[in-house]
């Protein structure tokens, strides 16, 4: 598959067609700019590609939703994020949404309505899940997680805020991974401590960092691999694991990655 | 002689009334000063979670052994309560135990159910004390914990104790008292659990057992009525409180902050997206929450219906990691500034104005920032609270009124604004992600 031409049209690209692709894929700030990020990016693009979805991405189009200045109090700016962003959404009509970020899926699907857009916004691993069970991708045997123990991290803004918490588990099980929970997990799971804005400051005094904490629930379950499905979760556990020296040992790797790497994309 | 308990029952009842009405005007009128608040959502589904919740008790059972120990102290809570309207009736007509005859057998069954409700409650009390002093369980430790707030906790569950020891002590001695034939002393049938305290006094003579009895009946109702006032100053008032809350609470997903329209109005007219000939935006008094007043009253209520337990700072990241912020303080300074407030208002002292605010008297900025949005909180609540809405609150008033936000905030706000992303990488580089993949060199 790797021979295979991959394509990442434009909105702008599609209307010029006068088309419209099935699907928006909303990158984020994040998958856009930060370098591990965008590995998750481009996995899921290959994946988008090899399913044969209908997709678009707004390219140089897109904004940051305004969530993190939303969170951090701003409302002011998030307002005009949004609205702006809905202006360009609406111009292209876009009706279904799909997002790596569960801070850019917050958002638009909960906050953009009060602002007059409405959108059906899902989260990749849901959209990956409807994949596998569609038969769109198909699971390829045994490989490479295979009886390999892969625990999973809840992301707040995820698992508490939307209460998606089966969508990420199925796609790990469909694997034959064996997941493995952490003492603290679903409606307990514990923040990776960069929600609500923190990841852009340095935390307040404490005695200890939250990632860190996060890490040793990692570590308690004795997996080699933690999946997430967040940019903040990835970078605030891949820093806890660096902290505890495990980085050799153990992975940190986004759902979609997870797909991409059973599928040799 | 009779006339005189049913007098002195009158005038301590009224006091007690009186107190009482006080203080829910008292707490009515300071929650009122909060914002005018929209409850989302349908009735019914309020409605359910109100019974399911509050009366439930559903969230309780997250940790099963202080749940059931805390159903027994509700379902005791509930229906000795029942008892206690005998106990008004009897204490203004000068009546004894005037449902006993109408009843008859199904008053011993009764009875023995009070009976069984008050050793469960004696035993939970009991079993709350131990935990909450001997085996130090780290919620109950937390600095806001401190002084009264403890203190509060330790007296309610003693007053229990006591109360419920009453209860049993005063059966006994009426059923001794039953047994000889004293005249006023209805039948009752035979009440299990008192019965085992009979042996303790049966060597007394018929005067001391009256007064035994008397005592312990008169030792009771004014402990249930000094409960009543007491309450209204204490974390107890969950007992009330958590169903209005519980039925007011939000309905929507926990991810979903809501809109600031204020805000919506304003940023509307920059854009030049209002009708042309709508009304300007009106004068913003304030955006966010520097005080009390500035939360909605459902924030307030939240406040009021709070009862200590700590589960939202337990389950905090903040505070599991040494930070200074515990949601269950956010609630109580709420609660104390406003009690402040309210007293100064009542005592014709300048209220509001008196030079201090909830921000910065009570809460610090150190707090407010440290918060990471993760709902924990929230969702640890048994009563429904949510103090992220007072914190998101506060980081608005910090940031739109006051420019206060830390630094890397105040950079981050700016990178969006200007880059359209929180960090500064130039907008027109947003899509290079995609360059290696439609040309794959690797
Ligand atoms: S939302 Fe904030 S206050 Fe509540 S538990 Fe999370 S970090 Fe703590
Ligand atoms: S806010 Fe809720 S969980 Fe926290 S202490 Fe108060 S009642 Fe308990």
């Amino acid at each position: 598959m790797s021979d295979m031409e991959i394509k990442v049209p434009t909105m702008a690209e599609y209307m010029a067609k006068g088309e419209a692709p099935d699907v928006l894929f909303w990158v984020g700030c994040a998958g856009s700019y930060d370098d591990r990020y965008k590995k998750v990016t481009k996995a899921f693009v290959k994946i988008l590609n090899a399913a044969k979805i209908k997709f678009a991405v707004l390219g140089t189009e897109e904004t940051c939703t305004g969530d993190p200045a939303r969170r951090a109090g701003n409302e002011f700016l998030f307002q005009m994020q949004a609205m702006a962003n809905i202006q360009v959404l609406d111009g292209y009509q876009v009706k279904k949404i799909v997002t790596a970020c569960p801070h850019c899926f917050n958002t638009l699907k909960n906050e953009y309505p009060d602002l007059g857009g409405n959108y059906d916004v899902i989260h990749h691993s849901t959209f990956l899940q409807e994949l596998i069970d569609s038969g769109q991708v198909v699971i390829a045997d045994g490989k490479p997680f295979k009886g390999k123990k892969i625990t999973f991290h809840d992301s707040c803004y995820l698992g508490r805020a939307n209460d998606v918490y089966q969508a990420p588990r199925s796609v790990i099980e469909s694997l034959d991974a064996e997941l493995v929970e952490m003492k603290r997990c679903k409606t307990n799971g514990l923040c990776c401590g960069a929600g609500g804005a923190q990841m852009f400051k340095e935390p307040e005094e404490g005695n200890k960092d939250i990632n860190v904490e996060r890490t040793e629930d990692v570590l308690e379950t004795g997996s080699k691999i933690v999946a997430s499905g967040c940019p903040f979760c990835l970078t605030m556990l891949s820093d806890g694991i660096k902290n505890k020296n495990k980085e050799n040992e153990i992975e940190v790797l986004d759902i979609a990655e997870l797909i991409a790497k059973n599928q040799q994309l | 002689m009779d006339y005189i308990q049913q007098i002195l029952f009158l005038i301590i009842a009224g006091v007690a009334g009186y107190l009482l009405f006080g203080r829910v005007v008292q707490i009515r009128s300071n929650i009122k000063m909060g914002k005018d608040f929209e409850p989302s959502g349908d009735k019914s589904t309020r409605f359910k979670n109100m019974v399911l919740v509050a009366f439930g008790q559903q969230k309780m059972f997250k940790k099963i052994i202080p749940a059931v120990l805390h159903l027994f102290v509700y379902v005791g809570f509930l229906v000795i309560n029942l008892e206690v309207l005998e106990f008004v009736i009897d204490g203004v007509a000068g009546t004894h135990r005037i449902f006993a005859p109408y009843l008859g057998s199904f008053y011993t069954v009764l009875m023995n159910i009070f009976e069984f409700l008050a050793v469960m409650v004696l035993i939970s009390c009991l079993v709350f004390l131990i935990r909450r002093n001997v085996l130090k369980i780290d919620r109950f430790k937390k600095i806001e914990m401190n002084g009264w707030p403890a203190l509060d906790a330790n007296l309610i569950l003693i007053t229990e104790v006591v109360l419920m020891f009453a209860i049993l002590k005063m059966n006994a001695a009426d059923q001794i008292l039953q047994s000889r034939g004293v005249a006023h002393y209805t039948d009752t049938g035979f009440l299990f659990f008192s019965a085992h305290f009979i042996p303790l006094m049966d060597n007394f003579s018929d005067g001391t057992l009256v007064f035994v009895e008397r005592a312990a009946w008169w030792f009771h109702i004014l402990g249930i009525l000094a409960f009543a006032v007491y309450v209204t100053y204490s974390k107890h008032l969950h007992i009330f409180l958590a169903f209005p809350n519980t039925y007011f609470a939000k309905l929507s997903v926990k991810g979903h902050a809501d809109n600031m329209d204020a805000v919506t109005n304003e940023v509307k007219s920059m854009l030049g997206m209002l009708p042309a000939d709508a009304a300007p935006p009106a004068e913003i008094s304030r955006f966010g929450a520097k005080d009390f007043n500035d939360l909605s009253w459902k924030n307030l209520m939240d406040a009021y219906t709070c009862t200590e337990c700590g589960r939202c700072t337990q389950q905090c990241p903040a505070n599991i990691t040494g930070k200074k912020l515990s949601p269950r303080k956010i609630m109580m300074d709420t609660r104390d500034r406003m009690e402040e407030v309210g007293k100064n208002i009542k005592a014709g002292n300048k209220g509001l104005d008196d030079g201090k605010s909830l921000l910065g008297d009570y809460i610090t900025k150190e707090e407010i920032n440290a918060c990471t949005s993760c709902n924990a909180c929230v969702e640890a609540c048994p009563v429904m609270i949510n103090p992220l809405d007072i914190i998101l609150e506060m980081r608005r008033y910090i940031a739109m009124e006051e420019s206060g936000s830390p630094q890397s905030w105040n950079v981050m706000f700016q990178n969006v604004e200007t880059s359209f992303s929180p960090w500064k990488f130039a907008p027109t580089d947003r899509f290079n992600w995609s360059e290696d993949l439609k040309n794959p060199k690797n």
